[in-house]
C-alpha cells in the first residue's frame, strides 16, 4: 500500500538554528500517528512545511505516492490537508456559519452550509449550532468549530496541533472517538502532543524528534510514559520528589466571598468567590481557560484593586485594597501567565529584569540602584532554574519562551515569599524544565510558603497540589484534597457541573 | 515594489551611530540646497560650521546656545523615556523666564546674593506649573498630554507679550514692549573675559548631571524606562503610573523653567516679548538625537547650538534666508527618524508575501 504522506529528508534551517535535520516520516491511509517532542524539537516547522506556511530548505514530499511542492496553505487544502492549530482563529463577533464560511476557499452559500455544519458534526459526535455567536462558546465548543471546519472540506490528512490542552477529560475522550472515527474511514491523522498518556491511547505510531532530528520510531501500545519520555528528552525523568510535611492550617491567603463584574465584556464576572490558603499547602485552581482565572488573578495579585479591604487578607491583613507593590511588602509574589510585557520587560537585560519584583531584596540603597545585586540574584536565578542563555547582560527577549518562565517563576521563588500565585507555572516549558519549576514550588511548601497554583494542566495539579478546587463560570468548587478525588470528578466540575453547594461556603463542608 | 519587513534582531551598534548618520546625511543636504541656491558649497560649508566658532567668544556663543537646549533636553528626556510626550517644552521655559523675569522686577533694589538663586527657584516652579496643566488631565481624564502641552506653548508665549506690552512694561522705555533692565544681582556673572559665556551653563550642567542619575543610576528612574517600555509589566510590579507620569512632565517643566530664568538673567537680561529662539522645540530634537541619554544630549546640544549660530552667520554671510536653522533642524529629525526606522525595518524588493488564509 502507498503511504498517504511520506517525508524524506525535510529540513529546515533558520539562521541560527536548524529547525528541522533531514527528517524521514511516513504515515499510511487510516492511521493515527504521533509526533512527540518537547517545545522547540521542532515539530511545529516540521507541520508548517507540510501545511505549505514555510517551504523546506531540502527534502521531498511525496503525497500519495506523487512529489509534490506545496506551495501555500490553500494548495495543500486542495490536496486534502487540513489543520487544526493551538491557537484558535476565530472572529468572536461572526456566528460559526460565517466563521467557516470566511474558512471555505471556494464560494457556498450560507443556508446550504448551516445545514452542512449540522449534518457533519452530528454525523462525528460533535454537534454545534451554526447560528451561535462565538464568542458566547466556551472553549471546548470553539475547538468543535475549528474541527468541523476542517472536516467539512473532506480531508485526507488531518493535522492536529496540541488539541486537548483545553479540554476537560471527558471532552478529551469524545473527541478521540471522533478521530478513531475518521481514521477508521481511511483519513490519516498526524497528532503532535507532548501528552505521553494522550498519544499511548489514540495513536497506532509515533515519530519522536528531539532537537529538529528523529530520535525514534515506536509503537506507543508496546511502549511506558517513562520509556516515550527518555526518547523525547534523551534522559530518565526525574520524578517530583514528595516528602510532604503535614500541610499547615494556619491561613495565610484568605478570600471571603468576592464577587465582581467583569469589565471586558467578553470577560467572566466572578461570583460569590470564598477561598482560604493555609501555609505550607499548595492550594491548586483547575479549570478551563477563560471561566475567570485572568479576573480572579487580577484580583489577587493587586492590579485590580477593591473598595472592600477585607474581601482579601494576607497573613491577617486586610489588602484587597492595597496595590501590588504593597501586597508584595505582606509577602506577596507572583508568576503572571504572560510573559513577555507582564512579567518581564522586553529590552531590558535580564539582571535589569531581576530589579522588576525583586528590588526589595537590598538592590535599593537611598534610592539609588545597586546593579552589583541584582546581577548576583540574576546568575543565582540563572544558576538554580537552569536558565539557558547567553549572558545575564543580553535582553530577556532573546530568551526562548520556556527558559524566560523558568527566569520569571525564579525570580518569583529565590524573594522566599510567605504566599506565591503562580499561573501556568509550566506553561510550555518542556518536560526537564517543568521539572526543576515544580521541585522548587514543593521546596518551597515544605519551608513554610501558602501557594497557590492556577493550571489548566491537571497532571500537573495533580502532581504537587495537596488541595484543589475547580472555577467554572466564574464559580469556585469547595475544596478537596487531592487524595480524596481524581481526574473524573474534577474534570465533571470543569464542565460546570458542580457538587451540590451549600448555601454559604464553608470550608470544612467538603475537607 | 519595495516591502517592509521587521529585522530579526536589531543592531546596537547601528542605534549610537544613526545619529551620527543622520548629520552627516543633513550635512550632504544641506550642502546641497547651498548648491542649488547658487553658493559655492566649500565657503557655505566654511561660513555655516567653521566661522561661527573659530575664535574664543565663537565659541562661548556656542556654549550660551547649548546651554538650554541640554537642560531642557535632559528633563524632557526623562518624560520621553516614561513615554510621556512633552511638547510644550517652549511654552514652560516661557513660564519659568516670567516667573524668575518677575522676582527680578519686583526686587529690583536688592542687591543680595540670595536673589539669583531665588529666581532660578520661581522660574523651576513656574515651569513645573506649567507642566502640571497637562499631567493633570492626563492622569484624571486620559487628555493627551500632546495637545495640552503644545496649546498651552501658545497661551505662555501671548501671556509674556500681554505682560511685557502691559504691567511689566518700562515706563521709561519709550512705549517699547519690554521691561526695565535687571539689576546687578539679577544678572548671570560673565565666566570668561571676552566672551558672553555666562554661569547658567553650569547651572545646566548641574542639571544634566542630576538628570544623569535619575535616569541611569536610580530607582526612580528605572520605574520611568519600565512605564515606557511596557505599561503593564509596570502595572505587575506595582509602580504607581500616575506618579510616573507626574515625574516626567514635571521634570521637563522644572528643566525647561529654569532653563527660561537663565536666558533672562544671562544673555538678555530683561524681560522681552519673544525669550527664545524655539528652544523648546529644538530641545526635543536634541533629546532624541542624545538617545534621550544625558551624555548624549549635551553633544546634541552641541551640534544644535552650532546650527543656530551657522544659520545666524549664513543669513549675515552669504545672505542665505533665515528659515536655514529651521530647514537643517528639520532635516536632522527627518533623517535621525528615517535611520531609527531602518535599525528596526529593511526594505525587500518584490510584491507583498504570497500566502494563503489560514
Amino acid at each position: 500500500m502507498t503511504p498517504r504522506l511520506q517525508l524524506e529528508g525535510m529540513t529546515k534551517v533558520y539562521p541560527s538554528v536548524t529547525a528541522c535535520d533531514r527528517i524521514d516520516l511516513s504515515i499510511m491511509p487510516g492511521e493515527i500517528h504521533a509526533v512527540l517532542g518537547e517545545n522547540g524539537a521542532g515539530k511545529s516547522t516540521l507541520m508548517k512545511m507540510i501545511y505549505g506556511v514555510i517551504r523546506p530548505d531540502a527534502g521531498h514530499i511525496l503525497w500519495n505516492g506523487e512529489p509534490v511542492v506545496i506551495r501555500n496553505p490553500a494548495h495543500a487544502r486542495r490536496l486534502g490537508i487540513g489543520m487544526v492549530f493551538q491557537h484558535f482563529s476565530l472572529f468572536e463577533t461572526l456566528t460559526v456559519t460565517e466563521n467557516i464560511a470566511l474558512a471555505m476557499d471556494g464560494r457556498c452559500r450560507a443556508d446550504r452550509l448551516a445545514g452542512r455544519i449540522r449534518t457533519v458534526s452530528e454525523q462525528y459526535g460533535l454537534p454545534l449550532d451554526p447560528n451561535r455567536l462565538v464568542h458566547s462558546l466556551s472553549v471546548g465548543i470553539r475547538q468543535r468549530v475549528e474541527i468541523i471546519r476542517c472536516l467539512l472540506q473532506e480531508p485526507k490528512l488531518l493535522i492536529m496541533d496540541e488539541p486537548t490542552s483545553v479540554l476537560t477529560p471527558q471532552a478529551v475522550r469524545t473527541m478521540f472517538d471522533t478521530l478513531r472515527r475518521l481514521a477508521d474511514e481511511g483519513c490519516s491523522i498526524l497528532y503532535i502532543s507532548h501528552k505521553l498518556d494522550e498519544i499511548m491511547a489514540l495513536c497506532h505510531r509515533a515519530t519522536i524528534i528531539r532537537g529538529g532530528r528523529v530520535t525514534g520510531t515506536a509503537d506507543p501500545a508496546g511502549e511506558t510514559a517513562a520509556s516515550l519520555a527518555r526518547m523525547m528528552t534523551g534522559h530518565d525523568l526525574p520524578r517530583c520528589a514528595q516528602d510532604r510535611p503535614a500541610p499547615g492550617t494556619q491561613p495565610c491567603l484568605e478570600i471571603h466571598r468576592l464577587s465582581r463584574k467583569a469589565e471586558d465584556q467578553f470577560g467572566t464576572d466572578l461570583d460569590d468567590i470564598s477561598l482560604t490558603v493555609n501555609r505550607g499547602e499548595i492550594l491548586g485552581i483547575a479549570g478551563i481557560s477563560g471561566n475567570g482565572q485572568q479576573e480572579l488573578l487580577r484580583v489577587l495579585s493587586g492590579e485590580q484593586r477593591l473598595d472592600t479591604p477585607e474581601t482579601i487578607t494576607i497573613n491577617g491583613q486586610p489588602a484587597a485594597h492595597l496595590g501590588p507593590a504593597e501586597r508584595r511588602g505582606l509577602g506577596l509574589a507572583f508568576v503572571p501567565e504572560e510573559r513577555i510585557g507582564r512579567g518581564a520587560v522586553p529590552g531590558l537585560s535580564l539582571t535589569e529584569n531581576v530589579v522588576l519584583t525583586a528590588h526589595r531584596m537590598g538592590m535599593v540603597r537611598h534610592g539609588l540602584l545597586c546593579m552589583e545585586r541584582a546581577a548576583a540574584y540574576a546568575r543565582n536565578c540563572v544558576r538554580s532554574f537552569a536558565v539557558r542563555c547567553g549572558s545575564i547582560n543580553d535582553p530577556v527577549n532573546s530568551l526562548s519562551g520556556g527558559n524566560m518562565q523558568k527566569f520569571i517563576t525564579g525570580r518569583e521563588i529565590l524573594q522566599n515569599p510567605a504566599l506565591l500565585i503562580a499561573s501556568q507555572p509550566t506553561w510550555g516549558v518542556d518536560v526537564g524544565a517543568a521539572n526543576v519549576i515544580r521541585q522548587a514550588i514543593i521546596g518551597l511548601r515544605n519551608r513554610g510558603t501558602a501557594v497557590l497554583v492556577i493550571s489548566e494542566e491537571l497532571d500537573e495539579l495533580f502532581e504537587i497540589c495537596d488541595r484543589l478546587v475547580v472555577i467554572a463560570g466564574g464559580r469556585l468548587t469547595p475544596p478537596v484534597p487531592v487524595a480524596a478525588t481524581d481526574r473524573e470528578e474534577i474534570g465533571l466540575w470543569m464542565g460546570g457541573m458542580f457538587p451540590d453547594r451549600p448555601a454559604v461556603p464553608q470550608e470544612a463542608g467538603h475537607a | 515594489m519595495l516591502r517592509i519587513e521587521a529585522r530579526p534582531g536589531p543592531s546596537k551598534t547601528m542605534r549610537y551611530l544613526s545619529p551620527l548618520i543622520a548629520a552627516l546625511l543633513m550635512l550632504v543636504s544641506g550642502l546641497v540646497i547651498f548648491t542649488l541656491l547658487g553658493k559655492d558649497p566649500g565657503r557655505a560649508f566654511h561660513a555655516f560650521f567653521v566661522e561661527p566658532v573659530n575664535d574664543l567668544y565663537g565659541i562661548g556663543e556656542l556654549l550660551i546656545k547649548a546651554s538650554p537646549l541640554m537642560l531642557i533636553g535632559t528633563g524632557l528626556a526623562v518624560g520621553f523615556r516614561a513615554s510621556i510626550w512633552n511638547i510644550g517644552a517652549e511654552g514652560q521655559l516661557t513660564v519659568g523666564a516670567i516667573c524668575g523675569g518677575t522676582v527680578a522686577i519686583w526686587l529690583a533694589q536688592v542687591q543680595a546674593g540670595w536673589l539669583l538663586p531665588l529666581m532660578i527657584l520661581c522660574g523651576g516652579l513656574g515651569g513645573m506649573l506649567w507642566a502640571a496643566i497637562p499631567a493633570l488631565l492626563r492622569t484624571r481624564f486620559h487628555a493627551n498630554e500632546i495637545l495640552v502641552s503644545l496649546m498651552l506653548n501658545y497661551v505662555a508665549i501671548l501671556l509674556l507679550a500681554l505682560l511685557v506690552h502691559g504691567p511689566l512694561r518700562d515706563p521709561e522705555g519709550y512705549g517699547f514692549p519690554q521691561s526695565i533692565l535687571f539689576g546687578e544681582a539679577a544678572t548671570l556673572p560673565v565666566l570668561v573675559e571676552g566672551t558672553r559665556l555666562h554661569a547658567g551653563v553650569l547651572v545646566s550642567l548641574a542639571g544634566v548631571l542630576a538628570g544623569w542619575i535619575l535616569l541611569e543610576k536610580s530607582f526612580l528612574g528605572y520605574q520611568i524606562r519600565v512605564a515606557g517600555l511596557a505599561g503593564r509589566a509596570a502595572d505587575y510590579a506595582g509602580f504607581d503610573r500616575s506618579r510616573l507620569i507626574w515625574t516626567g512632565m514635571l521634570a521637563g517643566g522644572l528643566a525647561a523653567g529654569i532653563a527660561g530664568v537663565l536666558e533672562v538673567a544671562g544673555p538678555i537680561g530683561q524681560l522681552i516679548d519673544s525669550v527664545s529662539p524655539g528652544y523648546g522645540y529644538a530641545a526635543i530634537i536634541v533629546a532624541f538625537v542624545g538617545r534621550l541619554h544625558p551624555g548624549g544630549i549635551v553633544l546634541a546640544s552641541l551640534l544644535m547650538a552650532l546650527l543656530y549660530l551657522g544659520g545666524e552667520s549664513g543669513q549675515m554671510n552669504l545672505d542665505l534666508p533665515a528659515a536655514v536653522t529651521g530647514i537643517f533642524q528639520g532635516l536632522l529629525l527627518f533623517y535621525l527618524l528615517a535611520a531609527d526606522f531602518l535599525i528596526n525595518y529593511r526594505l525587500v524588493p518584490g510584491r507583498r508575501a504570497t500566502g494563503g488564509r489560514q
